[in-house]
């Protein structure tokens, strides 16, 4: 009978450290996050108490996160597609027997391994009115200077270009590594019968790299509601919350207007977002994953 | 063959112009540190070389204790990952307890819910437990990983079940089968999880951020965040040399190792 449980036992002592941290640092905060979603803020007058939805219907009155949300979706969007456009071709050109591939492939993936604040230090001189890089070629050819950051209709763009600079060569590795997988009879197969490059690439190469692409675009979007870094460099959020994302207005509404309570209210908002993602995520893979 | 020649040669025509221009920025950082301020925007090939930005980077600001901190964060985290993942995801692949299959899956939530989405109530636990502004109150949640538990667990299913059993035979325990079978098989899967959890939490921004608020436990990020502020009114000489010090190990480790790093992003971004 002791024996019988022995096995249990182990199993659970071996799990115990790694239950307490993920318990305390994941899932407790999780759920008061819930709880304080339903209280007001304490101060020293007002101690904090129960309020009901009243954080839940302020939400719907808010413009700045109404904006932060349509931000997040506009920089999501605007991110993900050239991404995975460049992505596909940057695989291509490194698949290829071309001269130099291994110093191209480093071009292309050495944004990813760099921390968002130093790509953001680097872009933040670029887009730097009058002094800034891009101002100076653009007055050379005789254009006028512009703030490229200072300008709401500019902002968010200049941002969604830093992502992709450093996204595409990550998610050109999951490309590869896919195109490495084709066979090469299909290769050698299509030029028999002389079928073109683009033929090839149309009718055998972008089908294969379906599955792929659904694995980028599920984490891309998990990432741009992730991955706030490089506003608190560039823009902090502005001018007038154009450049606002949901998370980094968490932090704002946190920490610098001090009212936690509506902040994990946002926050149970980003969870719910994110919980979609990764449950279209789950149903999508199950049925790949069932073949395996 | 005339025309399968030249379709070659476009393709390696803007295949390299795409890497020039990809890597531009990066360049322009190299150009910008390097040389006197004056020069960040004027492009002369005999523009003279200078030092003189590193130096007065390290003496303006603590970037040695930064160093020092992140390099402290940075390895806690890997040590304690690596102890804690290994007994959980032992635990998963072996041992058929009631209610693991669900245990397992409970897991698999922080996949989604990373700690930096919940700094404000994490905030809080920090500080009842007196963690505010300590190098352990960075890395502490990030130590049992959903993820390095995933993935060891998959490595570990395929480690057949007779080499522990041999294992068991000879004499070894718990902990000996561990480290004598398990560990050493599953290798690769430790390498690529140790260069993706370094490369994560060398350039982990916002949790560091808010859980300290001095020298002494301020990561590189968060430093370089702070001196780099137009605030500072340091000029982009100085501002590109403190990013490429902040990057430089991580930077040379990838171009030394390069095939490594990439394989173990492939590896662990597919499984």
């Amino acid at each position: 009978m002791f024996k019988n449980n022995l096995p249990h036992i182990y199993a659970w002592l071996l799990l115990t450290p790694a239950l307490i941290l993920m318990g305390t640092f994941t899932h407790l905060p999780s759920f008061t996050t819930l709880v304080s979603s339903f209280f007001s803020t304490g101060t020293k007058k007002f101690p904090s108490k129960y309020i009901g939805l009243e954080n839940y219907e302020m939400i719907f009155d808010d413009p700045i996160f109404l904006e932060a949300v349509l931000n997040n979706a506009w920089y999501a969007v605007a991110t993900i597609i050239p991404s995975v456009f460049l992505a596909i071709l940057m695989a291509v050109f490194v698949d290829s027997k071309i001269r130099g591939r291994v110093l191209v492939r480093m071009a292309y993936f050495t944004p990813t391994i760099l921390p968002m604040i130093a790509v953001s230090n680097i872009w933040l001189f670029f887009y730097t009115p009058e002094i800034g890089l891009i101002d100076q070629i653009a007055i050379n050819l005789g254009f006028t200077s512009q703030n490229w950051l200072g300008d709401k209709d500019t902002v968010l763009n200049c941002l969604i270009i830093i992502t992709i600079w450093k996204e595409a060569g990550f998610f050109m590795i999951f490309y590869l590594a896919a195109l490495q997988n084709i066979p090469p009879e299909l290769k050698e197969a299509a030029m028999l019968e002389g079928s073109s490059k683009f033929y090839f690439f149309r009718r055998i190469t972008f089908p294969l790299l379906m599955p792929i692409t659904l694995f980028v675009v599920i984490n891309a979007t998990l990432n741009s509601f992730k991955l706030v870094d490089h506003l608190f460099i560039l823009t902090k959020g502005g001018p007038d919350n154009a450049s606002n994302l949901i998370l980094y207005y968490i932090y704002e509404t946190a920490f610098s207007f001090l009212d936690s309570s509506y902040a994990a209210t946002l926050t149970i908002f980003l969870l719910l977002i994110l919980a979609i993602i990764s449950i279209v995520q789950f149903i999508l893979f199950d049925k790949r994953i069932h073949y395996r | 063959m005339k025309k399968y020649y030249k379709n070659v040669s476009i393709e390696l025509l803007s295949a390299w112009i795409l890497a020039i221009f990809w890597i531009s920025p990066l360049l322009y950082a190299f150009w910008a540190a390097f040389h006197p301020n004056e020069y960040a925007i004027n492009f002369k090939i005999l523009a003279p070389l200078t030092l003189s930005n590193f130096f007065e980077v390290w003496n303006q600001a603590p970037f040695a204790r930064y160093f020092l901190n992140t390099f402290l964060i940075v390895s806690s985290i890997l040590i304690a990952q690596f102890v804690i993942c290994t007994l959980a995801a032992y635990a998963f692949a072996r041992y058929e307890f009631f209610g693991s299959k669900i245990l397992f899956a409970i897991i698999l939530i922080q996949l989604m819910v990373v700690p930096e989405i919940l700094i404000v109530e994490n905030y809080k636990i920090m500080s009842k437990l007196n963690l505010v502004d300590t190098i352990l109150g960075v890395g502490l949640p990030y130590m049992a990983s959903a993820f390095g538990i995933f993935l060891l667990r998959q490595t570990f299913k395929t480690i057949p079940k007779e080499l522990e059993e041999a294992a068991r035979v000879e004499g070894c325990k718990l902990f000996g089968i561990l480290l004598r079978v398990y560990v050493p098989l599953a290798k690769p899967t430790y390498l690529a999880y140790a260069l993706v959890s370094v490369s994560y939490h060398w350039n982990n921004f916002l949790w560091p951020l808010v859980i300290t608020n001095s020298v002494n436990t301020r990561p590189l990020t968060v430093g370089l965040a702070i001196f780099g502020a137009p605030e500072s009114g340091v000029n982009w000489s100085i501002i590109s040399a403190a990013t490429l010090l902040s990057v430089s190990p991580l930077l040379l480790g990838f171009i030394l190792f390069q095939k490594q790093f990439i394989q173990s992003f492939m590896y662990a971004g597919i499984k």
